[in-house]
């Protein structure tokens, strides 16, 4: 529709944008909260989670000069804001997910940006076991664990020769 | 569902004027707190009302919210302005943030340095007229409707709307080739609550020019 991809066919239509593609996955599959107050939290951490995620997806594309400074940036937010308000969220209510005692995608995006953060940063969760535990309860869901196993679609970090490879395709 | 909302930014556009433009369409009254220094924004996080030290945040049903996309995904929720299920509320979507992709290009102007505005102007006009903006006329002529979505208003065309005037703003020219567009802005500005708004001494917040611009980088430290 915009001349750009993400794209995604699914029941009969041609979906872009990826926050309209997440959304209609989510709400399809029951994993976007019981009513409009826990969509709102479910939207308020997802969103949270985009953000820090969005410093992170650029990060392999930056110029080498400015690759330290990213690093720092994302290991500061991550450290001093993000993960602090998620711990806090997971300690508040003391479940076993984010919002209403159930999976939601809120989830699954967080359990997601942790093991990203953490391949920039290996000791990230060290402060933060409410996360870490939250992490592997929903790496151990059979889809899940199964999505993380080698030979799955799951795509990884994308290295110095793979930016080089996309670099040339997209021009 | 007591009081009115209670909004939380500085006295500019920004990433909330979207949040404005969809309360005030929907009819609802609402208040604003500004942050006036860098001061008042340290009160906010100082106190644990914002999630992740930033805003805009809303006081809005005894929740206070914060991330512009979680406020706009409530407000229209809770306004009917989301559609009717879940392949309106996917369109809708779609549409909604390709126009905050343009949106954000035009709210960042200002920020551009002053070498690289002239290039930064070109695209934001070429990306209106080539990539954007024919989609949402597109729609439009496919189904002849009043209004993008479902033959009904909803939150897109608020968005749209509120875009429609950023792109006057830059050059007022670039609507020219789009007749539904037009039509739909002037649809939309007609109505009762969105002509209250658009007229003087109403909440909306004018173009960021330097003054404001200075405010801001004093308030956020940018």
């Amino acid at each position: 529709m915009f001349q750009q991809v993400p794209m995604v066919e699914i029941d009969g239509m041609k979906l872009v944008q990826t926050r309209a593609i997440l959304n209609y996955i989510a709400a399809k599959y029951n994993l976007y909260g019981k009513d409009i107050k826990e969509r709102a939290l479910i939207d308020i951490y997802s969103e949270g989670v985009a953000d820090l995620n969005e410093i992170i997806l650029y990060y392999p594309f930056l110029p080498p000069g400015d690759k330290d400074g990213s690093l720092t940036q994302i290991k500061e937010k991550s450290r001093n804001c993000y993960f602090p308000a998620f711990e806090k969220v997971l300690k508040s209510h003391g479940e076993d997910y984010l919002v209403g005692n159930r999976l939601s995608k809120a989830d699954i995006l967080l359990t997601e940006l942790l093991y990203h953060t953490e391949e920039l940063d290996s000791t990230v969760l060290a402060n933060f076991p409410l996360l870490k535990a939250l992490r592997t309860r929903v790496s151990n869901l059979p889809t899940v664990k199964k999505f993380l196993q080698p030979g799955s679609q799951r795509k990884p970090f994308e290295d110095e020769k793979f930016v080089e490879e996309l670099k040339k395709s997209f021009g | 569902m007591a009081g009115k909302p209670v909004l939380h930014y500085f006295n500019g556009r920004g990433r909330m004027e979207s949040i404005r433009w969809l309360l005030a369409a929907a009819g609802v009254e609402f208040e604003e707190k500004l942050i006036e220094s860098p001061e008042d924004l340290d009160k906010l996080k100082n106190d644990g009302s914002l999630m992740f030290q930033q805003v805009p945040m809303v006081e809005i049903d005894g929740m206070k919210l914060v991330q512009s996309r979680a406020i706009l995904n409530y407000i229209a929720t809770k306004h009917n302005l989301y559609g009717k299920d879940m392949k309106e509320r996917v369109l809708i979507d779609m549409y909604t943030e390709g126009m905050a992709d343009l949106n954000e290009m035009i709210m960042l102007l200002p920020l551009c340095p002053a070498d690289q505005k002239d290039a930064k102007i070109a695209l934001i006009k070429d990306r209106t007229k080539n990539r954007y903006l024919p989609v949402f006329e597109k729609v439009l002529k496919s189904h002849g409707q009043d209004y993008l979505v479902g033959n009904k208003l909803s939150r897109a065309d608020i968005h749209l709307t509120e875009l429609l005037y950023y792109v006057e703003e830059v050059d007022s020219s670039l609507l020219a080739n789009f007749p539904l567009l037009k039509a739909l802005k002037t649809r939309i500005s007609n109505l009762p609550s969105v002509k209250k708004f658009l007229q003087p001494g109403s909440q909306r917040k004018p173009p960021t020019d330097e003054k404001k611009l200075e405010e801001a980088r004093k308030i956020f430290k940018f």
